[in-house]
């Protein structure tokens, strides 16, 4: 191996993770920390720690120069970025290199390809990858842009090209309301934004969230099948399994193929998820975007399919040739994480950092709980709510449910409010347990009339 | 004359101002009502308004803007 030591640069229950994996390579490893995380999980277990900074992320976690200067200060091989904070940033993978070190993940080029919405819309469709019907470019002309809406079909959005995050995007149901509405649009959006550029997409009303998981070298390219992340609040994903639910197993083939076409076009480096939307009710499905990074969900992936996903990208980054074919990554049994926040249930989610007291934490065959906690710790409020991650396998579906039922009711962490009870409710659900979830499907089932009743307490404070 | 405290219920990060590019909610000396936000506090990546609950002629701010903050740490001083 020619990596000897990597630095960890990240924080919580992935640098534990990166640390697990990069050990059993016999790897060194020197976790990164801010003055928040100088008594975290990930500072113990590592070989070395280097502080960075203090606890504010841009002055520390997102500080690549800082990170630069540990790695040489350390005298590592390599940066392993984790997912979130500078592990999608083209620019920090470059500096990794140029400094002379091995960034665990795709080139800086390949991660700004990929990382900009419309030249990796540009790089699925040239790879044959189906995208979301809409305009291929900037609209102005409400003629030109009729005709183009016909083409799409109803309901289409229609969305200003400089908003953002939601802004500046409407829905229109027929093409009456859409000759109407689109320069309305064009004149609000100019009025937002300073420019009136627009474009349009289908509407999708009932998606489902299914990503596949790939692995390439430069050469060679695998997918690791797929994984379901339609459970979401707030955009966030909470739960998610693999194999998908009820998908058809040609639909699954051609999804996965998908991604494999678009890892090769561009010759990826790594590990990644190129993320998409599923129609239920027509069984089509449309390329959203990839993240070229480890996934939060990655264990589900793991489980199903035996591969340890983090080690695969050491082994990557370190010059090695894939030593997987297609044929020997298989799916055995089910398998569902559910994300464990530091949120209070009772409170609408507030987040609720803090210490925590007291912990069980479930085990046996098929059970797996990645987390940053340990009795004693304290939670730090600067970064996310993510604790930890309850990893269960079963031989099928229901098997999986019904052992992951027994294990959340095992998991006990005291001393801050968790969104274990949601997991639980969540496990017993009659609609969860057939599987006949989407995007919204969390959102519609918990309202603040609901919550109490789901979640097992009568009285929601204000 | 009496001084009013203004406490964080969070912990987290302070800001004094909704964005980098906008004025500070409050400047120091200037007049406060119960219902005036009187700042941000971010925590675990959500965004929570401070409001001020008491009201007086003079405000003072003890914590600077993105000073780290402890939950029930008085962030500002109101002379009644």
């Amino acid at each position: 191996m020619s990596i000897r030591s990597v630095l960890v640069a990240n924080r919580g229950e992935i640098a534990v993770r990166i640390i697990q994996a990069a050990r059993a390579l016999g790897i060194r490893t020197v976790q990164i920390y801010s003055d928040a995380d100088a008594d975290s999980l990930a500072v113990r277990l590592a070989d070395e720690a280097i502080r960075i900074g203090p606890p504010a992320a841009r002055k520390s976690y997102l500080n690549g120069e800082a990170i630069i200067a540990a790695a040489r200060a350390t005298g590592v091989d390599a940066v392993h970025p984790g997912y979130g904070f500078l592990s999608e940033n083209a620019d920090f993978a470059e500096a990794v290199a140029a400094a002379g070190l091995r960034f665990v993940g795709p080139s800086g080029a390949v991660i700004r390809l990929l990382g900009d919405k419309v030249a990796a819309r540009r790089a699925a469709m040239a790879a044959n990858v189906p995208t979301v019907p809409g305009s291929d470019g900037r609209m102005t002309d409400v003629a030109a842009a009729c005709a183009v809406a016909d083409r799409i079909g109803f309901p289409l959005m229609i969305k200003a090209a400089a908003g953002g995050g939601g802004r500046g995007i409407r829905i229109v149901d027929t093409p009456e309301a859409f000759e109407r509405l689109f320069p309305q649009a064009a004149a609000e959006a100019e009025a937002a934004f300073g420019d009136g550029g627009l474009y349009l997409e289908r509407v999708i009303r009932r998606a489902r969230h299914i990503e596949v998981q790939i692995l390439g070298d430069g050469e060679r390219f695998v997918h690791c099948f797929e994984r379901e992340c339609s459970l979401q609040r707030r955009r966030q994903k909470i739960w998610e399994e693999a194999p998908a639910v009820g998908v058809p197993l040609a639909v699954r083939e051609a999804l996965c193929a998908s991604a494999v076409r678009l890892a090769r076009s561009v010759g990826y480096s790594g590990a990644g998820t190129v993320e998409y939307l599923y129609d239920e009710e027509t069984g089509e499905f449309y390329f959203i975007e990839v993240n070229t990074r480890i996934q939060v969900e990655h264990p589900v992936t793991e489980a199903v399919t035996g591969i340890d996903l983090v080690q695969q990208m050491l082994r990557i980054a370190a010059g090695e040739p894939l030593a997987l074919c297609q044929e020997d990554v298989r799916v055995s049994g089910h398998a569902v994480e559910c994300r464990i926040n530091a949120e209070d249930p009772r409170k609408a989610f507030m987040p609720a950092p803090g210490t925590v007291s007291a912990m069980t934490i479930p085990n046996g065959a098929g059970i797996r709980f990645d987390t940053l906690l340990y009795e004693g710790c304290t939670v730090p409020p600067f970064y996310d709510s993510l604790l930890g991650k309850l990893i269960v396998h079963g031989a099928d579906r229901q098997d999986c449910l019904a052992r992951l039922r027994e294990a959340l009711e095992l998991l006990e962490i005291s001393g801050i409010p968790t969104t274990i009870p949601l997991h639980a409710a969540l496990a017993v659900d009659p609609d969860v347990i057939a599987g006949r979830v989407h995007t919204r499907f969390v959102e519609a089932w918990l309202t603040a009339e609901t919550a109490g009743a789901r979640l097992g307490f009568s009285e929601v404070a204000a | 004359m009496a001084m009013r405290e203004i406490r964080t219920p969070l912990p987290g990060t302070f800001y004094r101002r909704a964005a980098p590019d906008r004025a500070p909610y409050k400047n120091d000396g200037d007049s406060v009502a119960p219902s005036d936000v009187v700042g941000l506090i971010e925590v675990m990546k959500s965004f929570h308004e401070v409001r001020a609950e008491v009201s007086g002629s003079a405000i003072r701010f003890l914590v600077d803007d993105t000073d780290a903050v402890m939950a029930g740490q008085v962030i500002a001083e109101v002379e009644g």
